[in-house]
């Protein structure tokens, strides 16, 4: 999900092949109950290449990468909640707590809850863990895009949930239930 | 035991600190939600989840905030400016607002000023007064 994009949609096709934007920060589901929650997991490693900047001699993962992180476990609990069919875009960031740093190696457990869900959009929970120490506390909330109040167009093509998504869910999909199925487990 | 005035204004002058992050002392009743505590939006739908949960109510879209529904309607709104079949309109939808201002100069661009913290808790009593 590319959350920071609204800006370059004035043409009828996005300015950006969306399909092409390696921009994933979830390794992939591991929980998906469709409408209520979601976990995710992503394992740090130092081969990705900016935790050398931040910082040199001490690689953490950038707490901005956990919020987009945690906005891609809870926009995809919250497009999925209406089938995919709404441009889910973050719309502002609610409360954002760190208590811990990340650091390569570390594999962290990303669990999502939908608060609220209306036409227009979302709230959602989160928490952020690792080895069931809490690292973060991330509440977002999303706008379904095409139901603003200003009328505004975009484009029909849904820019938000490209193909490069659906490898995060094909384990919870595998393991035999349907991610729309409400009350399924999955470890 | 129903809730007075003060203690609903209570709650809801949290409930905007917290989603709009201003001072307990800026949101007073007369404060209007987008020129005095800078309400964009995304927070006008932050603040009806927000009500829904901390009063247990429920608020039906464009009940609390309508806009959509009376600007597309050209029967309400003439030059930029709410008709008096328009202003009539809003009496009937907003009866928590105060429109004893605004209807001199009935601009859709001063519409959003009609939404003062005061309108908000007046809605909310109406409402738990209701259910």
């Amino acid at each position: 999900m590319s959350l920071a994009v609204s800006g370059r949609i004035a043409k009828s096709k996005p300015a950006v092949n969306f399909n092409e934007m390696r921009w994933i920060w979830i390794d992939k589901f591991v929980e998906f109950h469709s409408g209520k929650s979601a976990v995710a997991v992503k394992n740090v490693t130092l081969a990705e290449e900016h935790l050398h900047d931040h910082f040199p001699g001490f690689p953490v993962m950038p707490e901005t990468l956990m919020i987009e992180a945690m906005a891609q476990t809870s926009g995809i609990l919250v497009g999925e909640a209406k089938k995919f069919k709404e441009k889910v875009i973050l719309a502002k960031i609610k409360k954002a707590v760190f208590f811990d740093y990340i650091k390569p190696g570390d594999t962290i457990k990303l669990e999502a809850q939908i608060e609220s869900i209306t036409p227009e959009g979302a709230s959602t929970t989160g928490k952020i863990t690792c080895a069931d120490k809490i690292i973060a506390e991330i509440d977002l909330m999303f706008s379904h895009i095409d139901q603003n109040l200003a009328g505004k167009k975009f484009p029909d093509e849904n820019f938000v949930f490209t193909d490069t998504f659906e490898s995060l869910l094909r384990d919870v999909l595998l393991s035999g239930a349907s991610p729309s199925e409400p009350g399924s487990e999955q470890n | 035991m129903a809730m007075s005035r003060n203690e609903i204004f209570k709650d809801v002058q949290e409930i905007l600190v917290d989603a709009l992050g201003v001072d307990d002392d800026e949101v007073t009743t007369e404060a209007t939600l987008t020129g005095d505590l800078g309400a964009e939006s995304i927070d006008f739908l932050d603040i009806v989840f927000r009500l829904e949960k901390t009063f247990g109510i429920k608020i039906p879209r464009e009940e609390l905030f309508p806009a959509e529904s009376l600007m597309n309607n050209p029967e309400f709104i003439n030059n930029g400016k709410f008709t008096e079949k328009g202003l009539n309109e809003l009496r009937e939808k907003i009866p928590h607002t105060d429109l004893s201002t605004f209807q001199n100069d009935p601009d859709i661009n001063k519409l959003g000023n009609l939404f003062t913290v005061g309108a908000i808790v007046k809605y909310v009593e109406t409402k738990l007064n209701a259910a």
